[in-house]
């Protein structure tokens, strides 16, 4: 599974485990006007470390910060790079 | 001190207010608003209890009762009912002062009841001490009430200062929490403008509501900016002094948050209700100076078997209730229980001695989510601990024992399904976010799990 789709694959699951409803998850999607919270989010980042071994957000800098789906898929492309480098 | 009193002294009200979501107020009205003897007799040496839904309730109500008074016990906003009682019961209130959204009709049936528009045109003639009740983030069952001065809440506060021009002070807290109300104190002792948030509000609405309201001076915790740095509305915000509190300040929030406001004044500060506020650290470094250690002006810091201390006038006085325990040891010394560690010439927060876990700030008590993991069919015991997290600080993990003989040919589907059991069992923060499967677990000689951190 290619780290676009796991991380979209998780982000539908942690919202139907925590009974959020959200809309389609695209790219262009902005998490925080979803109702996806600070506990999805916490959740979120958990699994995606035990999935792939890299915590992006504790070495992150501000122009890291995702605001988007993508924005999301690309920390943890950079992180998959910099692991494999 | 009392509130009002401090405020009508103060003068230059002119332009400031008290904003919330729905509504702004000058603060000069609120002040000098109306009043009604008749209410102020009803209330006049009364152990209050204050249940309202909103905090501009909240803030018109602790300036209308302080000083008139005997004691204002505070119920923070989303508590169960039966943790709402139990506040009032530990208060020892005698009446209520509520709206229908902070205490709804039939609940507490017995107590009299005042709505927060009349109790607002209170107004003590001469003042007396009133004395604050404040809950303290419950772990497990209800929370306690800790008995503070108003002159203890505001000894972090430097009084005697003018306020900086223009200021504007807002908090992701609520007032009514020991965090939030010291922002309101702050403002309401300079005296400056007040943005209030709401709970039910998204963080980006809250972000573009106080940035219309040019805040300056805001304070949240670790979790709250961690949030609010993902969102693109924090461009909205042009803050002077940006303030943490709550939980412990990472490295990688403090960097972030510098980088968002290169201009602005960073300070995370130490504080609890029990507590008070102990320090403030302002070198946009995690942990504080050894040098803080000791005696200075009106607190004292020790750390006494690997764990923090504080002696001072801002600690609360006592606990409220039936049976309640001793805040503070015969030597005066309040132990908050955090746990410190020297690395040199600065110690480092390690988290709660009691294993307890800070999820954002809400607080999760192990035990409780231990009992619930016990209760799964293949598991023989388990111990709950902080996974640390870049969102909200910490989140729960377990680690469990299987029972001999369970079958874990599939472990990341046992994993799911022990979380999955406790997913209706506790509420979302306390149910573990991941399983680690361990083959025993350390116990102390008296046969206790062992909690803390290696």
């Amino acid at each position: 599974m290619s780290l676009r789709s796991t991380v979209h694959a998780e982000i539908a699951a942690v919202a139907a485990e925590q009974e959020k409803r959200m809309p389609p998850i695209t790219d262009g999607l902005v998490m925080l006007e979803t109702e996806f919270d600070s506990l999805c989010f916490a959740l979120l980042v958990a699994r995606m470390e035990d999935l792939t071994g890299a915590d992006p957000f504790s070495e992150m800098e501000a122009d890291d910060l995702p605001v988007t789906v993508g924005d999301l898929v690309a920390l943890y492309d950079r992180a998959a790079a910099r692991k494999a480098a | 001190m009392i509130l009002r009193e401090t405020l009508s002294r103060a003068g230059g009200l002119d332009g400031l207010f008290l904003s919330d979501l729905r509504e702004k107020r000058d603060l000069a009205g609120i002040v000098f608003g109306e009043t009604d003897a008749s209410v102020s007799q009803e209330l006049a040496g009364k152990r209050v209890l204050l249940a309202v839904g909103g905090q501009m309730a909240a803030a018109r109500a602790m300036l209308a009762l302080d000083g008139l008074v005997a004691r204002l016990a505070l119920v923070p906003p989303g508590l169960a009912p039966e943790h709402v009682a139990r506040i009032a019961a530990d208060s020892e209130a005698e009446i209520v002062v509520c709206d229908a959204e902070g205490l709804p009709e039939g609940d507490l049936p017995g107590l009299p009841r005042i709505d927060i528009e009349a109790a607002a045109k209170a107004s003590a003639e001469t003042g007396r001490e009133t004395e604050w009740a404040l809950a303290t983030s419950g772990t497990t069952g209800a929370p306690k009430l800790v008995a503070h001065t108003l002159d203890g809440l505001a000894g972090g506060i430097n009084t005697s200062a003018a306020p900086e021009p223009g200021t504007v002070w807002s908090t992701f807290y609520d007032i009514r929490r020991y965090g939030g109300l010291q922002v309101f104190l702050r403002a309401m002792l300079a005296p400056a403008s007040l943005v209030l948030s709401d709970r039910h509000e998204p963080v980006r609405d809250y972000l573009i509501r106080a940035g219309e309201r040019q805040v300056t001076h805001i304070l949240g915790t670790p979790s709250h900016w961690r949030l609010a740095l993902m969102s693109n509305a924090l461009t909205k915000l042009a803050p002077r002094y940006v303030r943490l509190s709550g939980e412990i300040a990472d490295q990688t929030v403090l960097d972030l948050l510098r980088a968002a406001f290169p201009e602005a004044r960073m300070a995370h500060a130490y504080a609890s209700t029990e507590g008070g506020v102990g320090f403030t650290v302002e070198d946009g470094r995690e942990g504080f100076p050894a040098s803080l250690i000791g005696a200075r002006s009106g607190i004292e810091i020790a750390v006494r078997d690997d764990a923090l201390y504080v002696r001072s006038g801002r600690t609360g006085r006592r606990y409220l209730g039936s049976a309640p325990e001793p805040l503070m040891a015969e030597d005066g010394f309040v132990d908050t229980g955090d746990l410190v560690e020297r690395r040199g010439e600065r110690f480092h927060f390690l988290g709660r001695r009691s294993g307890v876990i800070n999820v954002g700030g809400a607080k999760v008590q192990p035990e409780e989510v231990e009992a619930v993991v016990n209760l799964h069919a293949s598991v023989s015991m388990s111990r709950v601990r902080a996974r640390p997290n870049p969102i909200l600080g910490a989140v729960v993990e377990a680690e469990v024992v299987l029972r001999a003989g369970t079958d874990a040919a599939d472990p990341a589907a046992l994993k799911k399904a022990i979380i999955a059991h406790c997913r209706p069992r506790l509420s979302g923060h306390k149910v573990p976010a991941s399983v680690r499967f361990v083959d025993d677990l350390p116990l102390t000689s008296g046969g206790k799990l062992v909690r803390r951190m290696p």
